[in-house]
């Protein structure tokens, strides 16, 4: 699960830099390139020694997980007791996609496929309009002692864990003392048992995810506003452009870059989601709030938490890792097509 | 004096400079009571459940939650009822304290030495490993392989080492390190270090580290408010009391409303418990003091946390 989508701008930035790195090889002189290839120096291996705690752990906490979808085409089961897992797990039959098949042909399948996409459209568009456009007004507030403690308070909900705010979300639906329910008592309505009723579900859900990420995705285009040449501003004030215009003609261009890797990131992840949001914030995801708030994630807990078939288990989660790759590439390989400055890979 | 004058024309100068081009007053206004809104809407459920917390209990129980307090409804029966399981709390406290300790310094040390490898530019096998870090940014294994690894091959479930180890390295943190070390480290340096003899290991220890405390100190706190809020790990591995954090402990709160009378306190039984437990005001009163060392400690660290995303963004 991904915990800092605000380091993306300088990891993909890095990741540009190591691009070109890589492009600008071939120029070297190969006889260099050569020379270079055959020395290995006592740095390489002092170096090779700095980097083996961290290598070790890459490998066993990536790596060997990956190897764990092996389990996703066997029909996993103890042939011995006594050996180990690993013994067990090879001397499995194999499955072929038969795990595969069983997950894609779930009677919810679809809903979980629906609910997960349309929740993640839904908020990679609120997640760039909402941010930009506050970023855009923020920045021209007269006040900046105003405007720093304005970003310090919508900094907050960012460093409250959702087990946090599954309880501040209990403290105004629940039904009988909630606060909300309490409103509309106090104009005359009736009491609404919130977390019985599925349909507000879609709604509530968008409110907290943005609640949660609005003012840290904000702090990260200010950043970016913050960056842009003041001299542009300057020559635009001298041809008379107006605040309006200044927004839009020089700070939103300024934003596509870091707007598109955004959206880039965020399409690629179309497949995951945010566990926390669709398990605490509903309590747990349970009927009959399931069909409208399931997602992948929260599918793939049930099943590794509650079904002891771990072949089934892996290929729904492979599924998942699969599909994310995909679009993840899909995703740089059309804005690169468009626009190949703004690409990651 | 002469400076005060100074510094009061600077300062005028630049008034006038950014008053030529700034918004209009009335929306200067609509934007600031814009931003009041919202800061309001992000503070105010902290301290409503803080007034849930010590709300006299009879009141919640007739009139529901209350926005306000007076003399009459306060009560701080909750926090004594709290103070009286001190035991269980302070416990899962001191399960957070370890992890979040032990996991920051491990979690730097790892993602530094990776990123000080990855920034030396003539290191042989640095495309392998900027590879090895590379992948697992679009690929992994999934949920339920890592959960098999972890608990079955690795027997790491319902240990402490469960919780402290898969989150201390994340390719991001790894990224970020290495591109400070090549933008802010001089090559200079670290040449002339080497043609003095030095190894590679003091260089980065008496080097590297004093001089990049910046991306130490963000790298530090991604992680250290990463392990603090941290109840994934705990409810997928966790099954011993012993060892349930804070937020593993609201966690489990939440499905069980008794869970503290779980482990009832000499000479009562859980059903004594129960009946002296306020348990509306309890439940706010334990997530209020969950929340509140976040909520009192992160605005010194912002700073970090946005230097955090900008700290990378010269290219490596």
């Amino acid at each position: 699960m991904d915990k800092q989508i605000g380091s993306l701008r300088s990891l993909l930035a890095a990741e540009k830099g190591e691009i070109t790195m890589v492009k600008d090889k071939p120029t070297k002189s190969p006889k260099l390139n050569k020379k270079r290839r055959v020395k290995w120096t006592r740095d390489d291996t002092e170096l090779t020694i700095l980097a083996i705690p961290t290598t070790v752990w890459f490998i066993v906490f990536c790596y060997l997980p990956m190897f764990g979808i092996i389990l996703a085409f066997k029909n996993y089961k103890i042939v011995d007791a006594t050996k180990s897992f690993v013994f067990n797990l090879l001397h499995s039959d194999w499955a072929g996609f038969e795990n595969f098949r069983y997950f894609l042909s779930l009677k919810d399948f679809p809903q979980i496929f629906r609910n997960t996409v349309l929740y993640n459209a839904v908020f990679i568009v609120l997640d760039i309009v909402l941010p930009v456009s506050l970023a855009i007004m923020i920045s021209n507030i007269y006040n900046k002692r105003c405007s720093k403690a304005y970003q310090t308070l919508m900094f907050m909900p960012h460093f409250m864990s959702w087990v946090v705010i599954s309880y501040f979300v209990y403290a105004f639906l629940v039904t009988d003392k909630g606060l909300l329910n309490s409103v509309i008592r106090f104009f005359g309505g009736e009491n609404v048992n919130w977390y019985a009723e599925s349909k507000y579900w879609p709604i509530i859900l968008t409110i907290m995810h943005i609640w949660k990420v609005l003012g840290y995705s904000m702090v990260v285009y200010l950043a970016s506003i913050t960056g842009i040449d003041t001299s542009l501003y300057e020559a635009a004030v001298l041809d008379g452009a107006s605040k309006t215009q200044q927004a839009r003609y020089i700070t939103l261009p300024s934003l596509y870059p870091m707007i598109i890797l955004m959206f880039i990131m965020a399409v690629g992840r179309i497949f995951a989601s945010d566990f926390g949001l669709f398990y605490q914030v509903t309590r747990g995801a349970g009927q009959p709030l399931t069909p409208v708030v399931a997602t992948f994630d929260v599918k793939i807990f049930q099943m590794v938490t509650t079904s002891p078939n771990l072949g089934q288990n892996a290929a729904a989660s492979l599924f998942q890792s699969v599909v994310g790759c995909i679009t993840i590439l899909g995703a740089n390989w059309i804005v690169r097509k468009v626009d190949p400055d703004s690409a990651m890979i | 004096m002469a400076q005060q004058m100074k510094k009061n024309h600077k300062k005028e100068s630049r008034n006038d400079e950014s008053r030529l081009n700034r918004i209009k007053p009335v929306t200067n206004f609509f934007f600031n009571f814009v931003f009041a809104a919202l800061a309001l809407v992000c503070l105010l459920p902290i301290v409503f459940i803080f007034i849930i917390s010590i709300t006299d209990e009879n009141v919640i129980r007739t009139q529901g939650y209350q926005l306000y307090v007076t003399a009459k409804t306060v009560s701080t029966k909750a926090y004594e009822y709290l103070w009286t399981q001190r035991k269980t709390i302070l416990g899962a406290m001191w399960v957070s304290i370890k992890v979040t300790t032990i996991g920051t310094v491990l979690g730097v040390l790892l993602t530094t030495l990776m990123g000080y490898v990855l920034s030396r530019k003539e290191y042989r096998l640095r495309g392998f490993y900027t590879m090895l870090i590379f992948i697992p940014m679009i690929f992994g294994g999934g949920l339920a392989a890592s959960y098999v690894v972890n608990t079955q091959i690795l027997h790491l479930g319902n240990t402490l080492a469960i919780l402290i180890l898969p989150l201390a390295v994340s390719s991001f943190n790894v990224v970020i390190a290495r591109t400070f070390f090549q933008s802010t480290i001089p090559d200079s340096v670290i040449e002339s270090a080497e043609l003095d003899g030095a190894s590679q290991w003091s260089i980065f220890f008496r080097i590297v580290l004093p001089i990049s405390k910046p991306v130490l100190a963000t790298i530090a706190l991604f992680l250290a408010f990463g392990y603090w809020n941290d109840w994934y790990q705990s409810m997928l591995y966790i099954k011993d009391q012993d060892l349930q954090s804070l937020q593993a402990m609201l966690n489990s709160m939440q499905k069980n409303l008794e869970y503290l009378t779980k482990n009832p306190t000499a000479g009562l039984t859980s059903s004594d418990m129960i009946r002296m437990m306020p348990q509306e005001s309890v439940r706010m009163a334990i997530a209020f003091v969950v929340a509140v060392p976040i909520a009192c400690v992160y605005p010194f660290f912002q700073k970090y946390f946005i230097s955090g995303l900008t700290v990378g963004a010269v290219k490596g």
